[in-house]
């Protein structure tokens, strides 16, 4: 009887399990984010204007993060390209969003002092 | 120093119990509230007829600072310095908090800070210029996340911290627990927060009714040694000062486990 009445109660997980998980994650978003240098909001924010003068987008779409991995600090920028709308006055500037953007480097748009030779 | 992020998890009564069961101890402890505005120690520890001068005096050169402690009518180790009634609460300046805990020293073995709750100036403030800090955290999902913030600020915004000295040493005192609940899956258990936080563990004061009967009589309740709180009070002191102690209230008693098999004795 004992060992039925416990089957029974054990089938819902219990809450403080649930708690104790709920807590592990979010304190350690929390943490990663305390433990951020004072130029991230920064960075953001230009690279948010940036961005935004091509497609639209909003805060939620671009997370940056600096993170370790083993002996090295990675500094990763996420953009949700997908979902951003190209702005109409950009179309030509800007290529599709789906597509990889590439960077060519033209001499001639180059500022006269990178300029070779 | 104890300091908690949340309200209402029991600084106040733990503050005022620390501090009696220093004062226990033959230590010469003053107990300072630093939540201005809402005075409440005085009241918890029964001697609210008796305020005259107060923190915000003191540091305004208004009163001597002798003229604002009070003395325990119970314990003669044991002070109280009330804080102020103002709205004002930027009253407290950082340097005159400083100077005031300067002549403090001078004179007792411990200063025992009641931090106000949330992270605003005051509780800034009171955590400045802590040597150790008790974190009061109740097994409970906002408390504990309050509480992980706290020590994050004791880590960066402390005057340990901005001056690279020593950290603050860090202590976790986790109130209001009830061995029932978490045996019923209902409640965060002792490891889940200690995991949780990775701070050491200086008590476990279990839920019990001797601490609201003791503020309702504004006796500190580590006054009252019969109760299982105050007994966990005093281990508590005991720890912080160095000694070993078992926990107590973290396992069914023995007692009980007999009371549970052959009915109630």
């Amino acid at each position: 009887m004992m060992r039925l009445f416990d089957l029974l109660f054990r089938e819902r997980r219990n809450s403080a399990a649930v708690a104790r998980d709920r807590l592990k994650i979010v304190l350690a978003h929390e943490r990663a984010s305390r433990n951020a240098p004072e130029f991230l909001p920064a960075l953001q924010k230009e690279l948010l204007d940036v961005i935004g003068r091509y497609v639209e987008i909003n805060s939620d779409m671009l997370r940056v993060n600096l993170g370790r991995s083993g002996d090295t600090s990675l500094l990763e920028i996420n953009v949700e390209i997908d979902a951003a709308k190209v702005k109409p006055s950009n179309q030509e500037a800007v290529m599709s969003p789906r597509s990889i953007p590439v960077v060519r480097f033209d001499p001639d748009a180059m500022a006269p002092w990178v300029k070779p030779g | 120093m104890l300091t908690s992020g949340k309200g209402g998890v029991g600084k106040t009564t733990s503050a005022a119990a620390i501090a009696a069961g220093l004062a226990l101890r033959g230590k010469r402890t003053v107990v300072i509230d630093f939540d201005v505005g809402l005075r409440n120690l005085d009241l918890v520890m029964g001697c609210e007829r008796r305020v005259v001068f107060d923190f915000i005096n003191v540091i305004n050169g208004d009163a001597k600072l002798n003229q604002a402690l009070i003395k325990d009518k119970r314990n003669d180790n044991l002070y109280i310095f009330p804080t102020s009634q103002t709205r004002d609460k930027d009253a407290l300046s950082r340097d005159g908090v400083e100077r005031v805990l300067e002549e403090l020293k001078d004179n007792f073995d411990y200063i025992v800070c009641d931090s106000p709750a949330g992270i605003e100036h005051g509780a800034i403030t009171a955590l400045y210029f802590a040597d150790s800090a008790i974190i009061v955290t109740n097994p409970e999902v906002s408390s504990v996340r309050d509480s992980d913030r706290i020590i994050g600020i004791l880590a960066s915004k402390s005057r340990r911290a901005e001056h690279n000295l020593e950290p603050v040493d860090v202590h976790m005192l986790l109130t209001r627990y009830s061995l029932e609940r978490v045996k019923k899956g209902e409640m965060l258990s002792v490891e889940d927060v200690r995991e949780i936080l990775s701070i050491p563990l200086l008590g476990v004061i279990p839920e019990s009714e001797s601490v609201l009967r003791a503020s309702n009589t504004g006796t500190p309740v580590a006054f009252d040694q019969e109760s299982p709180a105050g007994r966990a009070y005093l281990d508590a002191v005991a720890r912080f000062v160095g000694e070993q102690r078992e926990m107590r209230f973290v396992q069914p008693e023995r007692r009980s486990i007999f009371r549970a098999l052959f009915g109630r004795a």
